[in-house]
């Protein structure tokens, strides 16, 4: 297994993200959602928000990038090849909107092995450029243990 | 930010509206473009058995964003979901023909101060539960 001082580390923060209507509006209609908070200006700004409002998952588009850097850190040795998404949360103090400018920093909470399988557990805070945090989302990835032959 | 659905009128064990979405081959490889996880067991079936998969399966992602749409429908405003998180407890999987169907049905199973509650989600795909722990927290008005 590998250090156990990579529970902990914090790595570099992400390249700034500018979050897109466009992109919004392609990724509810990825999922099939017509809420017109997602697509309509007006219609968002009918809630009270500033531009169109992304939806909750969202906001994997600019964590993965950050957590994988954690993940694909050497010293956790990850067999990527068979890693599959254990767990996803997000916690908000504001929605995500389009005309944000975003930026990401990942740190490792937790590295377990169990029988065989590998699990690497991160937090990753999401803040707007100027340094105010939007969010946090906490994910853990699993290594699968390889098949037994029967 | 404005839910349609007040603190007042919901209590613990005030159901969502049920769902039932079609999940299709198709639908993988927009969510693989929408959301930049082009890993290859969401759309290359040889790919996926290599790995010791059974065929295609959904992005947990994908399957976490259709579930969360119970809720997100029911409020109205997508941005009273302050908190969302899912287990993949296991994958869906999509045949090439006739793909899946993702069955999701909501709860409220805590009120909380401050006018939120939480809602506990059930996805499952035929005999399969998809998402265990699936919660969110929901800003009501």
């Amino acid at each position: 297994m590998s250090t156990p001082d990579v529970v902990g580390r914090t790595y570099p923060k992400t390249p700034v993200y500018e979050v897109g209507r466009e992109k919004i509006r392609e990724f509810a209609t990825a999922i099939g959602d017509t809420n017109p908070a997602y697509h309509d200006v007006e219609a968002a700004r009918k809630l009270g928000h500033r531009d169109l409002v992304a939806p909750p998952t969202f906001a994997i588009i600019v964590t993965v990038p950050a957590s994988v850097t954690a993940a694909l850190d050497p010293d956790v040795n990850l067999d990527y090849s068979r890693v599959v998404h254990g767990d996803q949360r997000f916690e908000y103090r504001r929605p995500i909107y389009a005309g944000d400018r975003l930026v990401c920093q990942a740190t490792i909470d937790s590295l377990r092995e169990r029988a065989g399988s590998v699990f690497v557990s991160t937090r990753t805070d999401i803040f707007t450029e100027d340094g105010e945090q939007v969010g946090s989302a906490y994910a853990t990835i699993v290594s699968r243990a390889p098949q037994k032959e029967s | 930010m404005a839910a349609t659905v007040s603190y007042d009128d919901v209590e613990v064990g005030t159901e969502l509206p049920a769902q039932a979405f079609p999940v299709e081959r198709v639908n993988l490889v927009m969510y693989a473009g929408a959301s930049g996880d082009f890993n290859p067991i969401h759309w290359n079936e040889r790919f996926a058995k290599s790995v010791d998969l059974p065929d295609v399966i959904a992005h947990g992602m994908f399957t976490m964003a259709e579930a969360g749409r119970v809720v997100t429908d029911w409020v109205g405003d997508p941005a009273a979901v302050v908190e969302y998180g899912v287990r993949f407890t296991r994958p869906v999987v999509v045949p090439d023909v006739g793909g899946a169907t993702l069955e999701v049905s909501g709860v409220v199973s805590e009120k909380l101060d401050d006018r939120r509650v939480t809602v506990d989600l059930t996805a499952r795909s035929g005999d399969d539960k998809v998402l265990g722990r699936a919660k969110a927290v929901v800003q009501l008005t």
